[in-house]
Order: C-alpha cells, then sequence, then structure tokens
C-alpha cells in the first residue's frame, strides 16, 4: 500500500516536472492581436496561444476548459484589460491555479496599461448600453498602441527570461522599425483623405480614426451593444446623407443587413475591418491587419471620388 | 505656548494661500476650469440680455430660455466641481507617483542602464499622448526620459512610470473646453483616464443584484407538487423566484472570495433570506490542486452548480429536485481538486460536506424520506459526512465545436437510522457548437443531458409499519438551446423520472415531461422567456398544461461566465 503511494507521488512529480521542463516559453494572450505582437517580440523563442478565435466578437468568448489548460502551462497571460475579457478570461485563471500569471506578477501583462485609453465614461451608466466603464477597449487598432504594447511584452520578457533578451531586444528594434516605416506610409496613403466622414457598426473603430484622421460620424449600433433599431437607422440615414458619409467600417462578424441598407441609401461603401491577426487570409502579422485594410479604405474611398 | 500657536495658525494660513496661488498659475490643469468660468459668465449674461430683446416676441420662450440657461449653468457647475475635485486626486496621485519614481530611479540605476538603452528614442517620436494638441507634443518631448517602462525588479513597478507620465503629461491637454471631456472620436484625451483606471482598482469587491421572477397559469391546481425545484414558479399568478447579491473579488494573493445571499418571498408573501453561497478558493496551490471552502454547491453533476438565473429554463429538472433536493445540494464543506498535467483537460474534484439539513435532500435530512421518520439528523463522526467524487473532461472536436464530460458520485449516510447510506451518481454531458463568425455569443447550440441513480437504504420504521429495504430509482433529462439569432434562444427540454415507492402524487409518482421555451435577451443583462411545460404522471394517468413567463435583470459588476 505504501509502495503505491510513493509511486503515485513520484511518477506526478515526474509529471508536473516534465510539463516544466519545456523548451519554448507559453504565452497565452486573450486575443490574437497581441498574440501576434508576442510572436514579433519572441519568435521561435515562444509559442503563442490566443483565446478568443480572430473571427469572433472578442467581448463574447467561450471560457472553453481547453484554456485552463493552456494556461495551466504558461509562462505568460497578456490581457488587454479595460475589461473587454471581463465575461471570460477570470474564470479560467482561476482554474489554471498557475502562480506565475496572476495579478502582480511577472508572467502577467494588462497591455493597456500605459495606453492612452479614450471614451472613458465620466458616469457608470448601463442605460447608455454597454459601455466600458474604463474607457474603449479596441486600442490595439492604432498602431502607435501596438508599439507600447511591443515593448511591454519585450520588457516582461526580458524579465521573465532574462538569458534571451538581448534576442527579444533586437527583435523589438526590428519591429519597431518595420512599423515606424510601415505607419508613416498609411499615413501618406490616407493623407489624401483627411477627415473623411466614416460611419462604424461598433464603437470599435475610434483609435483607428483617430491615428489616421478619419471623423467617426456615428454608429450602427444606437448604444454600444445594443443591435440596429429601425429608428435608429431611420434617423442615421438622412445624417449621413447630410454629412456625405462615404464609407461603413463593420468587423467581420456582424450581420450584413443592416450596413448594407445604410449604404444603398447613402452611396456609402461598406469595408469588412478585420480587427484581428487570422481574420483574413491576407493577415498573418500585426502590420498586415493595416496594410490590407487601409488598402480596402484607400481603394473604396477612391472608387467613390 | 501661545506663540507655536501662532506660528502654526499662520503657517496653515500660508498652506491655505499658497494652495490658492499655487493652483491657477503654476499648474498647467487648472488652466481649463477657468476657461470654464469664463464660459460660463458670458454665457449667462449675454443669454439674458438676447432673452431680453426677445421678450417682445414671446415670454414662455423667454422663460424656456431662462430655464435652459439656468440648467447649462448647473451643469457647467457640476462639472466644474467634477473637475475640481478630479484635479486635486491627480494632483496627489502625481506627487506620491513622483516620490515613488524618484525612489525607483534611485534603486534601478544601474539595471535600467543595462536593459533600458534601446526603447528610449522609439518611444519618442510617437509616445501615446501625440494623439492630438501641438502644444502636448512640446511637452511629451520635454519628459521623454519617463515613458520608458522602467521595470526591471519588481512587477509591480511596471505600470507606474507610465502612469507617472500619463499624469505629468496629461494637464496641457485639457485645454480642450470641458464641455466635452470624453467627447467620441475626436482625439481629446482628458487627464482623468490614467486615474480613472486607478480607482477602478479601488474596490476591493464587486457587487451585482440579480432579480428573478416568473408569472404562472397552469391546468394543475398545486403547482408546488408539479415543480419540484424551491426556486421554481411554485403558484398561479406571479412568483419571486430568486433576488441574488453577489459579492465577489480577490480577497488577497491567495484567495479568491465569492458569496451569494439569496432572498426570496415565499408563497405567503414572507421574505425570507437565504446564504446559497460563501466561500474562497486557492489561486494557486503546489502540484495543481486546488482548494475550495465555505458553503457552496457541491460539484455533482453539472446543473447543481449553477444558479438558477444561469439555467436555460424557468425551472430545475425533475430529477434534480428529487435527488438533490428543491435548492440543490450545498452545504458547509470543502473541496479539493487536482488538474492533470495533460494536454487535454482533466480535472478531479473531491468534495467533503456536512450531510444534514434540507440541503442534503437524499442524506440527513430532517424530513425523512420515502414516509419514514427522520431519527439521525446529525454528524457525530467522519463517516457521517457527505463524500462526493467528481471527474471532468473536455475536448475541442473542432475549431467550434466542444464538449465537457463529467461522472459524480455522493455517498452519504440518510435520516431513516443509524447505519442507513445513501449513494447518488450520475453522468453529465455539455456539448457547445459556436459560429467563428459569433457577434455577441450568437448564433450558437447546445446540449445539456445528464442521468442520475440513486440508492437508498432505507432504515426500518416501526411506527409507519415500514420495514427495512432499499430502494433505486433514477432519472434523466436532456436539453438543446439553439441561439438562432443575435438576442434569440429556443430551448426544448425532456425530463424522465421513475416511480418511487409510497408516492401519492406527481411529487413521487413516475412521469415524463417536455418543456420548450424561448428567451429573449434585450441585452446581457436582462432577459424575457415564455416557456410552456406538458407534464405527463404516467402513475397517476393525468397530463397537466403550465405556461411561465419569466423575466430576470441584473444590476451591477458583469460576473463571469463559466463554460
Amino acid at each position: 500500500m505504501k509502495i503505491k503511494y510513493q509511486i503515485f507521488l513520484s511518477l506526478l512529480f515526474l509529471l508536473s516536472w516534465a510539463a516544466a521542463a519545456h523548451a519554448k516559453l507559453n504565452i497565452v494572450a486573450s486575443t490574437p492581436d497581441m498574440g501576434a505582437i508576442a510572436k514579433e517580440i519572441g519568435k521561435d523563442k515562444v509559442e503563442v496561444t490566443n483565446i478568443a478565435k480572430p473571427t469572433e466578437d472578442p467581448h463574447f468568448v467561450d471560457a472553453k476548459p481547453s484554456f485552463i489548460v493552456k494556461l495551466n502551462k504558461a509562462d505568460m497571460l497578456i490581457e488587454g484589460g479595460l475589461q473587454l475579457e471581463i465575461g471570460w478570461l477570470p474564470n479560467l485563471v482561476v482554474g489554471a491555479r498557475n502562480q506565475k500569471i496572476l495579478a502582480g506578477e511577472k508572467g502577467y501583462l494588462v497591455a493597456s496599461a500605459g495606453v492612452p485609453v479614450i471614451e472613458v465614461p465620466t458616469t457608470a451608466d448601463r442605460a447608455m448600453g454597454d459601455v466600458h466603464p474604463m474607457g474603449n477597449p479596441h486600442f490595439m487598432l492604432d498602431p502607435v498602441n501596438g508599439k507600447i504594447v511591443a515593448m511591454h511584452i519585450c520588457d516582461q520578457l526580458c524579465q521573465i527570461d532574462a538569458s534571451n533578451g538581448a534576442y527579444y531586444k533586437d527583435n523589438l528594434k526590428g519591429f519597431i522599425k518595420r512599423l515606424d516605416q510601415k505607419l508613416s506610409e498609411w499615413q501618406k496613403m490616407l493623407e489624401p483623405f483627411r477627415g473623411t466622414k466614416i460611419v462604424t457598426y461598433h464603437k470599435t473603430f475610434p483609435y483607428f480614426a483617430n491615428r489616421f484622421n478619419l471623423n467617426v460620424v456615428g454608429t450602427l449600433e444606437p448604444k454600444p451593444g445594443i443591435p440596429p433599431s429601425p429608428t435608429h437607422i431611420n434617423s442615421l440615414i438622412p445624417m449621413m446623407k447630410n454629412e456625405g458619409v462615404k464609407l461603413i467600417l463593420i468587423e467581420p462578424f456582424r450581420e450584413r443587413k443592416t450596413p448594407e441598407f445604410a449604404a444603398s441609401q447613402t452611396g456609402a461603401k461598406i469595408v469588412v475591418f478585420p480587427i484581428m491577426v487570422g481574420g483574413q487570409k491576407e493577415i498573418e502579422d500585426y502590420l498586415s491587419i493595416f496594410d490590407y485594410t487601409i488598402n480596402q479604405v484607400v481603394s473604396a474611398l477612391k472608387t467613390k471620388s | 505656548m501661545r506663540q507655536i500657536s501662532y506660528i502654526l495658525f499662520l503657517c496653515i494660513l500660508i498652506a491655505v494661500r499658497g494652495e490658492r496661488l499655487f493652483a491657477p498659475d503654476e499648474v498647467y490643469g487648472e488652466e481649463a476650469p477657468t476657461i470654464n468660468k469664463d464660459y460660463q459668465s458670458p454665457n449667462t449674461t449675454e443669454g439674458v440680455e438676447e432673452g431680453t430683446k426677445e421678450i417682445r416676441i414671446r415670454k414662455d420662450e423667454f422663460d424656456e430660455i431662462v430655464g435652459q440657461l439656468q440648467g447649462m449653468k448647473a451643469l457647467l457647475e457640476n462639472m466644474k466641481q467634477d473637475y475640481d475635485t478630479r484635479f486635486k486626486e491627480m494632483q496627489t496621485k502625481i506627487t506620491t507617483l513622483e516620490k515613488e519614481k524618484t525612489e525607483l530611479e534611485k534603486k534601478q540605476l544601474e539595471p535600467v542602464g543595462a536593459i533600458h538603452e534601446l526603447p528610449p528614442p522609439k518611444t519618442e517620436n510617437e509616445f501615446p499622448v501625440a494623439e492630438a494638441e501641438t502644444e502636448a507634443e512640446k511637452v511629451s518631448v520635454t519628459k521623454e526620459e519617463v515613458p520608458v517602462p522602467s521595470q526591471t525588479d519588481a512587477s509591480t513597478t511596471s505600470p507606474l512610470p507610465l502612469q507617472t507620465t500619463a499624469g505629468s503629461i496629461a494637464p496641457p491637454i485639457s485645454t480642450t473646453p470641458p464641455d466635452q471631456p470624453v467627447s467620441p472620436g475626436t482625439g481629446q484625451w482628458s487627464p482623468a483616464q490614467p486615474l480613472t483606471v486607478w480607482s477602478m482598482g479601488k474596490n476591493y469587491m464587486n457587487i451585482s443584484f440579480d432579480g428573478l421572477f416568473s408569472a404562472a397559469g397552469s391546468t394543475a391546481e398545486d403547482l408546488e407538487t408539479l415543480e419540484t425545484g424551491g426556486h421554481d414558479p411554485i403558484q398561479r399568478g406571479f412568483t419571486v423566484q430568486n433576488l441574488e447579491t453577489v459579492f465577489e473579488g480577490a480577497i488577497d494573493p491567495y484567495f479568491k472570495g465569492q458569496s451569494n445571499i439569496v432572498f426570496q418571498i415565499d408563497k405567503d408573501g414572507e421574505s425570507f433570506l437565504e446564504v446559497e453561497e460563501a466561500y474562497l478558493t486557492s489561486m494557486s496551490l503546489p502540484l495543481n490542486l486546488q482548494v475550495k471552502a465555505g458553503t457552496f454547491f457541491t460539484e455533482f453533476g453539472r446543473l447543481n452548480q449553477f444558479h438558477p438565473h444561469a439555467w436555460d429554463f424557468a425551472d430545475q429538472p425533475l430529477v434534480n429536485g428529487r435527488f438533490l433536493g428543491p435548492d440543490g445540494m450545498r452545504n458547509p464543506g470543502v473541496r479539493l481538486s487536482w488538474l492533470a498535467p495533460t494536454d487535454t483537460y482533466t480535472e478531479l474534484f473531491f468534495t467533503i460536506q456536512d450531510s444534514q439539513g434540507e440541503t442534503a435532500y437524499s442524506f440527513r435530512n430532517k424530513a425523512g424520506l420515502f414516509g419514514r421518520e427522520a431519527v439521525e439528523t446529525d454528524v457525530r463522526n467522519m463517516e457521517d459526512l457527505l463524500y462526493v467524487p467528481r471527474i471532468t473532461t473536455s475536448f475541442d472536436l473542432t475549431d467550434e465545436q466542444t464538449i465537457l464530460l463529467g461522472a459524480s458520485a455522493a455517498f452519504g449516510p440518510n435520516s431513516t437510522g443509524t447505519d442507513e447510506n445513501t449513494l447518488i451518481y450520475g453522468l453529465d454531458m455539455f456539448w457547445k457548437w459556436k459560429s467563428k463568425y459569433a457577434a455577441g455569443g450568437f448564433p450558437f447550440v447546445t446540449w445539456q443531458a445528464e442521468v442520475m441513480g440513486r440508492r437508498f437504504d432505507a432504515g426500518e420504521d416501526i411506527s409507519a409499519d415500514l420495514p427495512e429495504e432499499v430502494l433505486n430509482n433514477w432519472g434523466s433529462y436532456s436539453q438543446i438551446a439553439w441561439g438562432f439569432k443575435k438576442r434569440w434562444v429556443a430551448a426544448l427540454r425532456g425530463d424522465y423520472v421513475d416511480g418511487e415507492k409510497y408516492a401519492m402524487d406527481a411529487s413521487g409518482l413516475e412521469r415524463w415531461r417536455l418543456s420548450p421555451n424561448l428567451t429573449f435577451y434585450p441585452s446581457e443583462f436582462s432577459k424575457i422567456r415564455l416557456q410552456y411545460n406538458y407534464d405527463d404522471v404516467l402513475g397517476n394517468d393525468s397530463t397537466e398544461h403550465s405556461v411561465f413567463l419569466q423575466f430576470e435583470f441584473l444590476l451591477g459588476s458583469h460576473g463571469a461566465h463559466k463554460f
């Protein structure tokens, strides 16, 4: 009996040791955009798992038990914060029972810390819809914020895995260089359309619009998280006509009926903005989110005028 | 003595005046409120002057304008107050942060040099705040050394330097009129933002309140015998099913705590209170272990762990009510769980709880089962506790499909005799498909099923003339929910329980039930549900029809969903 018990215990230790001796660093990112940046910094020294699917609504993700296992073995957890993950991540973290990724540890990173957050409501009031009380969480759609997040990730990776610090820093340098170069390209591409008035489905794009000087004048949703109502659309369409809105930006998971109706009434173009890496075949990394989308936006705006 | 108090008084005076002098000139942020003042006065006076000109046209119009202006004034004043308080908060925070920063910088001199040579120049160009005004950029250039996240040792230091910069750069940007502090899409960035994050973190717990009500109509005169749950609609007309207050948060770095306090109003209009759950959960024990301690729903089967407002139906399955009890199986106790270090999710649970009371229904329940009187209703030794092992495992069948399987058993003594035991065992299954392109979590399909058996060793009851015997029963339910359109869910459940010996009415006779329903979620925080129940009590050959209209609202913090 006693021997059996000992065998069982040593087996247990062996198993946990085998799990710990994994060569690459395991990084779990709540959404694929942050995961992609972690990959840019860690390259082949890290294994990245994303919880939200690139094509689904990141507000509503299932807390699938398979992610408990991933988090249990993670060396680092990257969370966007601003309550985007509030409905699904907390239970996973409790289930994972992993000291490394708890708040305050080196392996826990809130990507929104240090990012200039916009649209912070002065009062929390759900009569205004599902407003995020800590501000708009879609900050990754501004490439400059992506850069900040990359620096944070690099910093924390250096702390976790100091022996590869120089490698991570090199990768960060390279990434920032490419990003800066691309950013000026993108800005040049969109410069002719400065101030163009656009309408979006949800309040997903203000960071993007701010960076590239587009002007979001309305949303198809009457209030955040509330589906478009006929009355709202009826008042939105004349507004769009008056303001000369030429572009409607929507995420891939939105229904198309309402945007298509609004577009047909106003002559605006719809551009589907894959907000995550992997949201579209062409989008394999963080920078190609913007490459792809900005090309789409430019061609949509060009054909109009 | 007197001199000292004079000096003190003087000091205070100087301090107060100093603050006043200091505020508007030296700190940029104060500009905004002054602008605010300027805004206010001309606005109102002009408005009134215009009003006096227009008074000849219409008096009521004038009154309206004055009213509006006063409203505006009040609003502006409110805003100013708000701004002032925030500004003060910010000032104090900046000073504390700056202190901390200097301390940190002293500490970190060597490591910072080593690790952080590279990021600084990059941050310069486009640091966060470069959003709008050029003044902001000028300031940010001067403050450049700070932005680089200079966290080398303690992880807690990481957000600090950033917030310091945010705080110190913030004020100049606030020159935008305070009328539109958070106007969307304009790129103006209010100084309060990083601080809001701070103050959000000040709440040590999340609080929410959930109200669940229903209205029922039924062909059955006594709905209570048809419905097996304590939170089910148990009477014709309205029922308050559940008023639940949830407190939840991190206790310390080691534990998370939660408590669910339920208020209910019974059939006689009497309000009562129920402590449904109150427990702590460990965050990171070694060896993949986790402890839960307090009073909580037993981890037996699937549905038993969910609170009524999270159910897909207005009432609970028959088998749950009969075996696990009207209020579900829950009691004070401890639970240990172990997460297998495998690539697929497998978790073992072992719960030890008290076996007495009505929330351990098939065990040492004061109301004896099967017509027997309760003779043993207390826990006397270790053997009298309730032991519940459970194993669950889960696979992602495809990218869009996940299945969760579980097997549980509950061993414990029952109240019909000194050595009489009960065993409940069950299998459960939950399958979910959710579209890759889900918006708001829709569309999806879920299928949940449980089957349970109970072996009840009934003791001899001489006064009731009942012998010692073993009673075996089983029951099952299976339910499908289809979220066919955003905000809409259609569901169907089938129930079956076999007949209990000595049963007199629907609460114990063999029966089956079919329940279709349709739920509309105006938002995540409310729902309206219409359900129809077709009850066929085979034991006495009767059929009943019931209709429920259920509605729910949720106030407060957004709880995380379990899979």
